[in-house]
């Protein structure tokens, strides 16, 4: 055992044996090592959440065929450090007829609801926080956490606009909960587990679960949007209708913190559709060397917040009932309807090797796609002859 | 003292001092705030009882649904009782008495138990796994669970009815 | 290592504080908060008996389960009642919604 085949163990020995060489005692000086791990960690979100302010300008640029920032440091990836600055310097306001306390518990609940979620992130073989069995509903949890911000944020506010953006942020990420959990039960099922370092495990030897449920993933993406409130669900900010929605009266720091929180959130949620559907840090050589699997993982989350963003500025916003027939009339039986054909098809075939598996089960996630277009066709025709019989 | 004493301590403490402002605090949304820190603190007892699973679904539950629409039902209401006149009914003494009582009541007969200062065994077995087997086995708790859910539904139901306007 | 006893003393000051809270409180909201209160009491006993108790034995931890459900239900209903109350009497303090008292 060195550092390259198990940093973190070697870390937590090396600093073991220097603080009981200070006379500390062994489980005092475990305590104190795991709360400086916690502080390492979230030191390291919050270092790479500065550049996702970057990574963001600079892909929404691309999409938007413009240049981005490119005047601090090469490639302006020095810019988010003047958005600080500025964010710092900024007066910081806590409204007359405002809830104090409440208005200022609100954006740190928001970011911390975020930051909760990397303690079950797996980032490695034998990087990890927590190896939770409840992961899965963790990460549910923690996003009614988020909720409860929110609304603590549009109350205390009081503001019209802040209230009506929190009532709108609510109704989206409570409706969207049920197809986000629905969708978790997928990789659930197929791997017997609701640790996410066991769902990992499972996706070892090249099948992901990407191939073994595609329409679960792509459902899994959709609800993940709808409860980070990105465009097209963005609803709850709605610049040109109720201005910026629950943060309307915050500044300075304090909107920045909403702000971090959610760029983390989208990120974050990019790294959970990496570890659900994408292998997590699956790769070559990733299983002798924890830190190249870290590093697989940081790419697929890059790639999953990728296409989160690639979402977000390419489709613009719906309405609010749109919203939520769309969840409760398509979004929500397709997700049972698939939780079902998945868990009878996982039955059946989880017996036969992987060649028959895995093209087993795409090929009833691709009927199940199939049959729902078909209802969905069946539908608009419908609806164009009633339309057209008037 | 270990980590887990720590831990439980602090969240007694947090709990108590967090239902105390339930009961008495005037302004309603703030009542249900601290309902909401109430329920995280159980949440914290619950995870340090090895119950991983309640306590993750006390907040998906608790602190998702319940305090949300307890959130929503005092902004629905108006604030008809004012800052001004008190919170509590004219019998709220008797009201302190019986549940002095009652909780005295609950202590003594507590302590009369013979596993009162009992320590923990060891666990055994997977219990978020034996949870699901029971939940879900003929010979185990399937009925009650089945009923469970037709009561939520009943719930569901009654509520979509009473309060859709004809 | 925290004793069962440590647990039954939460759990029964947490029951009173509930219970103050249903009977003395006037609004009909913060008379149903005093009542989850009372429901978090119960689990917290259900939970720590199961702990202390066989562990094998999952009857504490399902009892919990239904106890939320029993939660999620009675909250969905009541705050239902309640608001349907003030529509009509544009009033929810339990004190004064005593039309059915003679």
């Amino acid at each position: 055992m060195n550092f390259w085949t198990d940093p973190i163990h070697v870390i937590y020995q090396g600093l073991m044996q220097t603080f009981t060489g200070w006379g500390m005692a062994a489980d005092v000086a475990g305590i104190i090592i795991n709360l400086l791990g916690i502080v390492l960690m979230i030191t390291a979100i919050m270092v790479l959440d500065i550049f996702l302010v970057w990574i963001e300008r600079k892909v929404v640029a691309r999409f938007q065929d413009r240049l981005g920032p490119n005047r601090v440091g090469p490639w302006g990836i020095f810019q988010p450090f003047p958005d600080i600055i500025k964010l710092v310097l900024k007066e910081d306001i806590t409204p007359a007829g405002a809830d104090k306390w409440v208005f200022n518990l609100a954006p740190i609940l928001s970011l911390a609801s975020v930051i909760f979620l990397w303690a079950v992130v797996p980032l490695a073989s034998r990087i990890y926080g927590v190896d939770l069995n409840v992961a899965l509903l963790y990460l549910v949890a923690s996003g009614s956490i988020g909720t409860l911000s929110i609304i603590m944020a549009g109350w205390s506010s009081n503001n019209k606009y802040a209230l009506v953006g929190a009532y709108r942020m609510v109704a989206n990420m409570v409706s969207y909960e049920v197809p986000l959990a629905a969708s978790l039960l997928i990789p659930t099922i197929l791997s017997g587990s609701m640790s996410l370092t066991n769902i990992v495990n499972q996706q070892a030897h090249g099948v992901w679960f990407f191939l073994v449920s595609p329409l679960g993933a792509l459902l899994f993406l959709v609800a993940a949007i709808a409860e980070l409130g990105r465009s097209p669900f963005d609803l709850n900010e709605g610049e040109s209708e109720i201005v910026a929605g629950f943060h309307i009266e915050y500044t300075g720091m304090k909107f920045g913190l909403f702000y971090a929180g959610e760029l983390l959130h989208a990120f974050t949620f990019g790294g959970f559709v990496a570890a659900l559907f994408f292998g997590g840090w699956h790769g070559p050589w990733a299983e002798a060397y924890p830190l190249l699997g870290a590093f697989y993982f940081i790419a697929k989350a890059m790639f999953g917040y990728w296409l989160i963003m690639w979402i977000k500025y390419t489709v613009p916003r719906i309405r609010i009932d749109h919203m939520l027939a769309f969840n409760w009339k398509f979004l929500t039986p397709l997700a049972f309807a698939l939780l079902i054909v998945t868990a009878l098809a996982h039955r059946f075939l989880m017996d036969f090797p992987a060649w028959v598996y895995v093209p087993g089960m795409f090929l009833s996630n691709v009927l199940v796609a199939w049959a729902t277009l078909e209802i969905l066709r069946g539908n608009a025709r419908r609806e164009r002859l009633a339309a057209e019989a008037h | 003292m270990t980590a887990e004493q720590i831990i439980f301590y602090i969240a007694t403490g947090f709990i108590l001092v967090s239902a105390l402002m339930v009961v008495t605090t005037r302004n309603l949304i703030h009542a249900a705030l601290w309902l909401v820190a109430t329920l995280f603190g159980v949440a914290v007892v619950y995870a340090t009882l090895d119950a991983s699973f309640l306590a993750v679904v006390q907040v998906v539950v608790y602190i998702g649904a319940i305090a949300i629409m307890f959130v929503f039902a005092v902004m629905l209401t108006k604030r008809n009782l004012l800052d001004h006149v008190p919170q509590t009914n004219a019998n709220w003494p008797w009201a302190a008495g019986i549940a002095a009582l009652v909780g005295a009541g609950l202590l003594y007969t507590a302590s009369q138990l013979t596993t009162f200062g009992a320590q923990r065994p060891a666990l055994s077995g997977d219990s978020l796994m034996n949870l699901g087997k029971a939940l879900v086995s003929p010979d185990a708790f399937v009925l009650p669970f089945e009923a469970a859910s037709i009561l939520l539904l009943a719930a569901l139901v009654g509520a979509v009815y009473l309060v859709n306007k004809r | 290592m925290v004793p069962l006893s440590a647990y039954l003393f939460l759990s029964a000051v947490l029951f009173s504080l509930g219970l103050y809270g249903a009977l003395a409180r006037k609004n009909a909201i913060a008379i149903l908060l005093g009542v989850e209160l009372m429901l978090n009491a119960v689990n917290i006993n259900l939970v720590s008996f199961w702990r202390y108790g066989e562990t094998a034995q999952m009857a504490g931890q399902v009892f919990a389960v239904i106890v939320f459900a029993v939660a999620a239900a009675e909250v969905a209903v009541g705050l239902a009642l309640i608001i349907n109350i003030y529509r009509r009497r544009n009033n929810i303090n339990a004190d004064e919604i005593d039309l059915m008292k003679w």
